[in-house]
């Protein structure tokens, strides 16, 4: 029989993270079922849900949104969003006349307990590099067209400082509940990279 | 560092809404990044520049790095930061690393794979 056919195989990746599991449950370093428990949490219950839940807090209670654009770390804090990093985090929102959008040149440094895990692109050296220097033609790209007199702001992130964009409540919305408006918040909006577009029927 | 300009960068990689981990590895990777540095075995920062380190090694080693090979250098980099940390030799992970395929080689195929009592 050929060799791979009658019995496993490990790629060389699968090998070293095997071994770097085994031996750091080993030494009491990590604990297994802490380590799914994590996944669990990054893969599916953390997901962009809790920022789009502060967006939408935001747009239906004008205080909440003034204590978020002031102090976004406590904000979203009060809400029991914040993750163990430690990073603070900034609330920069979207207007008729600013459009907020976030990168890390670096590596990824990303909001994770508000927009769970980051998106492939948004790890990418295209993204990371072109953001900076041509953000409107990475915006178009997207599919976001932006007018003249919009100004375009990009905000680096770093592992200390991580940024959320508030997008604009779109108009048509006036009379949806906050779960509602909630469900219509996409992450690229929090990101930047989007608007939020007005629910279908909507003005 | 300087940036490219255009023409010398490929085209924005573009994805759905799809999962956060292509592979289970990639997980695994994460999860245990995230657990040692909850139990302070490293800062943030650190960690940061660690994994921001090996990403600009593989971009100078001609990675295009389009996002797909990220988790690649999360592991690397968490290798790094290990032995660094004095948490877990490099030649420690060899030997584990020999040893887990020397158990995948010897495990019927569909089996789940266990390390032997020596290994």
């Amino acid at each position: 029989m050929s060799d791979g056919h009658d019995h496993s195989h490990l790629s060389d990746t699968e090998l070293r993270v095997r071994a770097l599991e085994s031996l750091l449950t080993d030494k009491g370093l990590v604990d297994p079922a802490a380590l799914d428990a994590i996944v669990d949490r990054y893969e599916n219950k953390v997901g962009p849900r809790n920022g789009a839940k502060v967006v939408a807090r935001a747009w239906v209670d004008p205080e909440f949104k003034k204590f978020l654009l002031e102090d976004g770390t406590a904000a979203i804090g009060s809400l029991g969003y914040l993750g163990s990093q430690g990073a603070d985090m900034v609330v920069l929102e979207n207007t008729d006349k600013v459009h907020n959008v976030t990168v890390c040149t670096l590596c990824s440094c990303y909001p994770w307990p508000v927009l769970g895990l980051p998106p492939a692109w948004y790890k990418s050296f295209p993204y990371r590099a072109r953001l900076v220097k041509e953000p409107r033609e990475v915006l178009q790209e997207f599919g976001l067209e932006l007018d003249d007199d919009v100004e375009v702001r990009v905000w680096d992130s770093t592992a200390e400082l991580r940024y959320l964009v508030l997008p604009a409540r779109p108009a048509g919305t006036d009379n949806m509940s906050e779960e509602e408006l909630a469900d219509i918040v996409t992450r690229n909006s929090m990101i930047g990279t989007e608007t939020v577009a007005s629910p279908a029927g909507g003005a | 560092m300087s940036v490219p300009s255009r023409e010398e960068l490929p085209s924005l990689p573009r994805d759905e809404e799809g999962p956060v981990f292509k592979e289970p590895w990639e997980a695994q990777a994460f999860a245990m990044t995230l657990r040692l540095y909850d139990g302070g075995h490293f800062t943030w920062p650190e960690w940061a520049a660690c994994l921001a380190e090996e990403i600009e090694a593989a971009q100078q080693a001609g990675d295009p790095d389009l996002g797909d090979t990220y988790y690649q250098h999360w592991l690397k980099a968490l290798e790094k930061i290990v032995a660094r940390k004095g948490l877990l030799s490099a030649e420690e992970l060899s030997r584990r690393k020999d040893a887990w395929d020397r158990a995948a080689h010897a495990t019927p195929h569909g089996e789940p794979i266990e390390l032997g009592p020596d290994d």
